[in-house]
């Protein structure tokens, strides 16, 4: 097969102010681990900031911490007034700093930008999500719009999988969601602890237990890239069409409108092409090594 | 045996079966309910069983010295049991009912009969449970990755 060529980009048509930074003030910190390896924050816009369109589920904003750097961060929220939540781990030197910040300090964001989850085409079908590890913040937003829409959907199945019960982010609102009959969460943590009475082994196991109709399902797919194969493959063993699998991608953006390269996985610009991608698209990444 | 045909064939496991093999195995199959805490196996002895779940959870534990680890879950529609399949038929961890337990349990040495005798029954219930256990130790190796500390959407950077 011939390698494929790279296009220039043709459309000038990016949002006013894609690479400025506006003003947003955190209101509020909330540590999701008890360690506070990963925490959300509540922002909104300064006063005199036009915020753009509201986010989507699934799509992200770059994050500026002046002077040190910036970063992208899924949105694993919407408030009803308008503040938009992002939930990050700290691994890296921006991302650390940001775990220092408190309410009132404020940060640049650039956004929202990609593609989102195809929640709407999903209307009428039935809906299984998979979260792995801090993956279920990106689709945070998918199980919000499926809970009060619930009539919208089929049955709604969530898979969520952490490494351990202490690392498991959102642990309310998981009770919360668990408590409701009208959706189906299953949970499952890699190592168990003595007290933890839930499920133990990888999340793709929770795939394979079904209760979803496997002609008419769209699932989401979020988590470390080997989890979201495996799971893709436990999705099509239960005879979901490939294209009816959607994942998200993480890479390191930068520019986050696809003109840097700096997210690139082949012909595809994951900050602008994703980070949502139908599984199809992302399948061949998939199996080369070190990609 | 009837209700235990229609239960069988509602399993995904057992979907692409034909009717002749269902009714064999349905043949060899018990509705059996077992409460919390049941010890249905036990590392090292001797398995002439295996059970679909039905309804509850059984914890997969390894004994060590400080006590049993979980290292795994089964759940509804999950089969519990493989070692009744191969020599010397022992089992290789213990299985405990976490919660009340209703099953389909099998008489896995009359199966092994079957499967001696009909040599189509014994490939296609060799093929199921084979693609299990690979399942199994995909599961295992993607648990020994520890692949939730390396990264992933959302981790920032």
């Amino acid at each position: 097969m011939a390698p494929e060529t790279l296009q220039p980009r043709t459309d000038s048509a990016l949002p006013e102010q894609a690479m400025a930074p506006q003003p947003w003030r955190i209101r509020s910190v909330r540590p999701d681990v008890a360690s506070n390896e990963v925490f959300s924050w509540t922002l909104y816009p300064e006063p005199g900031v036009e915020p753009g369109p509201l986010p989507t589920p699934g799509q992200f904003n770059m994050l500026y911490l002046f002077g040190v750097g910036e970063v992208p961060i899924s949105v694993s929220a919407i408030t009803a007034d308008g503040g938009i939540v992002h939930t990050t781990r700290a691994v890296g030197s921006v991302t650390r700093t940001m775990q220092d910040l408190g309410p009132g300090a404020v940060v640049g964001l650039r956004g929202p930008f990609g593609t989102a989850w195809p929640v709407e085409q999903a209307r009428g079908r039935d809906l299984v999500l998979v979260a792995g590890g801090i993956g279920l913040a990106p689709l945070r937003p998918v199980i919000h719009a499926a809970l009060e829409r619930r009539a919208d959907f089929g049955r709604v199945v969530v898979c969520y999988g952490a490494r351990a019960p202490g690392d498991m982010i959102f642990r309310d609102e998981l009770d919360a969601w668990a408590a409701r009959g009208d959706f189906d969460l299953r949970v499952t943590v890699d190592r168990a602890t003595a007290a933890w009475r839930g499920d133990v082994g990888v999340v793709t196991q929770l795939i394979d237990r079904g209760g979803f109709d496997r002609r008419n399902t769209v699932a989401m797919v979020c988590g470390p890239e080997v989890m979201m194969r495996f799971a893709a493959a436990s999705l099509e063993r239960r005879g979901l069409k490939p294209e009816d699998i959607y994942v998200s991608m993480e890479r390191n953006m930068r520019c986050a409108v696809g003109f840097c390269g700096h997210c690139q996985i082949g012909s595809q610009f994951v900050c602008r092409d994703g980070p949502v991608f139908p599984y199809p698209v992302m399948e061949p990444a998939f199996r080369i090594r070190e990609l | 045996m009837k209700e235990l045909l229609a239960i069988l064939e509602q399993q995904p496991f057992f979907e692409d079966f034909d009717p002749m093999h269902l009714r064999l195995l349905a043949a060899c199959a018990a509705k059996l309910s077992y409460p919390a805490d049941t010890r249905l196996m036990r590392d090292h002895e001797p398995t002439e069983t295996f059970w679909l779940i039905r309804e509850g959870q059984v914890a997969l534990e390894s004994p060590l010295r400080e006590g049993c680890v979980t290292f795994q879950t089964l759940g509804p529609g999950d089969i519990l049991g493989w070692s009744w399949l191969l020599p010397p038929y022992r089992a290789s961890y213990d299985a405990r009912a976490l919660t009340e337990l209703h099953t389909l349990r099998f008489d896995a040495g009359v199966l092994r009969e079957h499967m001696e005798a009909d040599p189509a029954f014994g490939y296609m219930l060799m093929k199921h449970f084979s693609a299990l256990i690979v399942q199994r130790l995909q599961a295992a190796r993607l648990q020994a990755l520890d692949i939730y500390s390396h990264g992933g959407p959302g981790h920032g950077t």
